[in-house]
């Protein structure tokens, strides 16, 4: 082990990155060091974060990484990997919150780049990737949150329009959004009903309402009200009753990155807890030379590593165009469990200190049920892998 | 104008340095390395001179092996221009990287060379004195502020009661100080770029320059541990100790 025990210390050397996943690295890094980590705990109890942090993001090109030149994103010569590097380097912030709201985009916006028309995708992918525009995904509903094909808000057509009716629950970025991918029901039951609306936040009928949460303080999570909102049929994402395959294909794409940023924050935890371990004396001697304490960080590592593993191969296959969907799921568990061991274990080395505000493994520990929930359950996800499996 | 500017890839500063069990240098294997602090300090400002518009060109030389590549693309990232990879694996002092530089120096004809004060590894602070020597330029050394003016340079330096200001000819050598600026981070669009923009590579032989080091390194040890204090209950007590230990007459 090394003298000084870091972020990158026990990271696996990876056949899968080079010297510009490296530099990425590197240079963001500095980024959040600088216009970020000062911030972070400041940021977490005022319960949200500056709007300009996302035009300074979008001029780093945090914002605009992964989408086409053409609407002012960046994708030449960028892979999967670059997207790896990101979650992982974001999540060093030890304020998940600030990310989530930071890149919601990152799960508003590929819909409308994967189905929506030419038309819709110049109108608004430029100002989001610019960082002027914000766009959420609001698919979970009072009733429905996994369960994607019981979803309930109806659009029904009417001339140019569809007249929208309903509620969307737990939205990431809901109250600063100024559109929504939105799940409505155009057709009969089922999730061959479904289609995909884009609805603009200031539309006449759209309220919205903050919701507190266990953690993501930073992050401005919101309900949102539909009381017959007339939208463009034209905001059409998409073909009509055929949302679903869209709102599917965006999860797999999500819980690669949701596993890289939990995978992250798990480091975090080690860091944290190896650094302590090697301060802290107890009984006359180091934290660390205590055989409970070493055990928990070893098996730390192990989880983390095996997640390394794991995520490599399955952000690999991706990269080769498999949709691996059994794989993605238990992946996300995978992650999520290694995130809750490892902010388990990392509170239990940090003691009292640790359970004290202001610090990251505090943060992330209020984070762990978001993780191991949104993006899919870890119940949900078990059981998608297995269906898949064909059990 | 044209800028040089040379660049060195060191362990991180972050990094806790710890000496090999043979005495024979500090560990490197699996270390993280990155661009000497005071390089990334005349990256910026170099790339800031070209902003401004008195600079055109911004050539960064690194002297190490292939990985120093690395770190040429991160200046390049910054907004440098092209890179010269010297390449060696060997040891390389002060005086035999002025040399190489002095080389480069009479090929490129730069108007200005911007060198960090010190490398972070050996501390040495010779290289960008050696360098002006070897070249009778003027030099500016400790910089906090560069002022380019025509054919001048205004340099102010940090010195022992304060801060003194300069005013040197070009072609000139300056060093950079810490507080000469804050390095920016390099964004996704430079970082692409970057791996577009060329890079030599060359020998220190291409340049008819010796390197063999001059200097012999016997041993590397750390330095010693602090022993443990002791609590005095009294002043008469404290006086007896320092004698004890002749500190005291």
């Amino acid at each position: 082990m090394a003298a000084q025990f870091d972020f990158d210390t026990t990271r696996l050397p990876s056949p899968f990155m080079n010297d510009s996943h490296h530099h990425w690295r590197a240079e963001l890094r500095k980024f959040v060091e600088k216009e970020m980590m000062p911030y972070a705990d400041e940021w977490d109890e005022a319960g949200g974060f500056p709007e300009e942090l996302y035009k300074k993001a979008s001029e780093f090109g945090l914002l605009r990484m992964g989408y086409p030149e053409q609407y002012g994103g960046i994708s030449e010569g960028l892979d999967r990997f670059h997207g790896i590097v990101t979650s992982e380097e974001l999540a060093r912030l030890g304020a998940g919150g600030v990310t989530a709201s930071l890149m919601v985009h990152g799960i508003g916006l590929p819909p409308i780049m994967a189905i929506g028309s030419d038309e819709m995708k110049e109108r608004i992918a430029p100002p989001v990737l610019n960082g002027d525009k914000r766009i959420s995904l609001a698919i979970t509903e009072p009733g429905a949150g996994s369960d994607v094909a019981n979803i309930s808000t109806k659009a029904v057509r009417d001339g140019d329009h569809y007249i929208v009716n309903g509620s969307k629950m737990f939205i990431t970025g809901g109250m600063r959004a100024h559109h929504f991918t939105t799940a409505v029901r155009t057709g009969g039951e089922g999730m061959r009903g479904i289609s995909l609306l884009l609805i603009d936040a200031d539309a006449p009928g759209v309220t919205r309402t903050p919701l507190k949460k266990m953690g993501w303080w930073a992050s401005d999570t919101a309900a949102i009200y539909f009381d017959d909102v007339k939208v463009p049929a034209s905001n059409l994402i998409g073909e009509e009753n055929q949302g679903f395959i869209g709102i599917v294909n965006n999860f797999n794409g999500e819980r690669l990155g949701m596993a890289a940023g939990a995978m992250g924050s798990a480091r975090v935890c080690l860091e944290e807890a190896v650094n302590w371990a090697q301060e802290r004396k107890t009984f006359g001697k180091r934290l660390g030379d205590h055989q409970v304490i070493r055990h928990k960080i070893a098996e730390m590592v192990r989880q983390i590593n095996a997640t390394q593993a794991y995520l490599e191969i399955c952000a690999w296959r991706v990269q080769n165009g498999e949709t691996p969907v059994a794989d993605l799921a238990m992946l996300k568990v995978q992650a999520t469990l290694t995130l809750e061991f490892c902010a388990r274990e990392a509170m239990q080395i940090l003691g009292g200190s640790g359970y004290m505000r202001g610090n990251r493994v505090e943060r992330i520990y209020r984070e762990v049920r978001v993780n191991a929930i949104g993006g899919g359950s870890e119940e949900i996800m078990r059981d998608l892998a297995a269906r898949q499996l064909g059990i | 104008m044209k800028v040089l500017v040379p660049v060195k890839r060191v362990v991180d500063y972050n990094v806790k340095i710890r000496v090999k069990s043979d005495q024979s240098g500090v560990e490197l294997a699996n270390v993280k390395m990155s661009m000497n602090p005071f390089d990334e300090i005349s990256v910026e400002e170099a790339v800031r001179l070209k902003e401004a518009g008195k600079a055109t060109e911004i050539v960064v030389v690194s002297v190490g092996p292939q990985q120093a590549q690395e770190t040429i693309r991160t200046a390049l990232a910054m907004g440098a221009d092209r890179g010269i990879l010297i390449k060696t694996d060997d040891t390389v002092e002060p005086l035999g990287v002025a040399k190489l530089l002095k080389a480069v120096a009479e090929e490129e004809k730069p108007d200005l060379i911007i060198v960090g004060k010190q490398a972070i590894d050996d501390d040495c602070n010779q290289t960008g004195q050696m360098l002006s020597a070897l070249l009778g330029w003027s030099q500016g050394t400790f910089a906090s502020k560069i002022d380019i003016e025509g054919d001048k340079a205004a340099v102010t330096r940090e010195i022992d009661g304060g801060l003194q200001t300069i005013k040197i000819t070009m072609p000139a050598v300056v060093t950079s100080d810490l507080r000469l600026n804050e390095p920016r981070y390099a964004s996704l669009p430079n970082i692409m770029k970057a791996k577009k923009k060329p890079i030599d590579t060359k020998e220190p032989g291409d340049y008819g320059v010796d390197i063999t080091p001059r200097l012999e390194v016997q041993k590397v040890a750390e330095p010693p541990q602090r022993e443990a204090g002791i609590k005095v209950e009294t002043v008469g007590e404290l006086v007896s100790k320092l004698k004890e230990a002749g500190v005291i007459g």
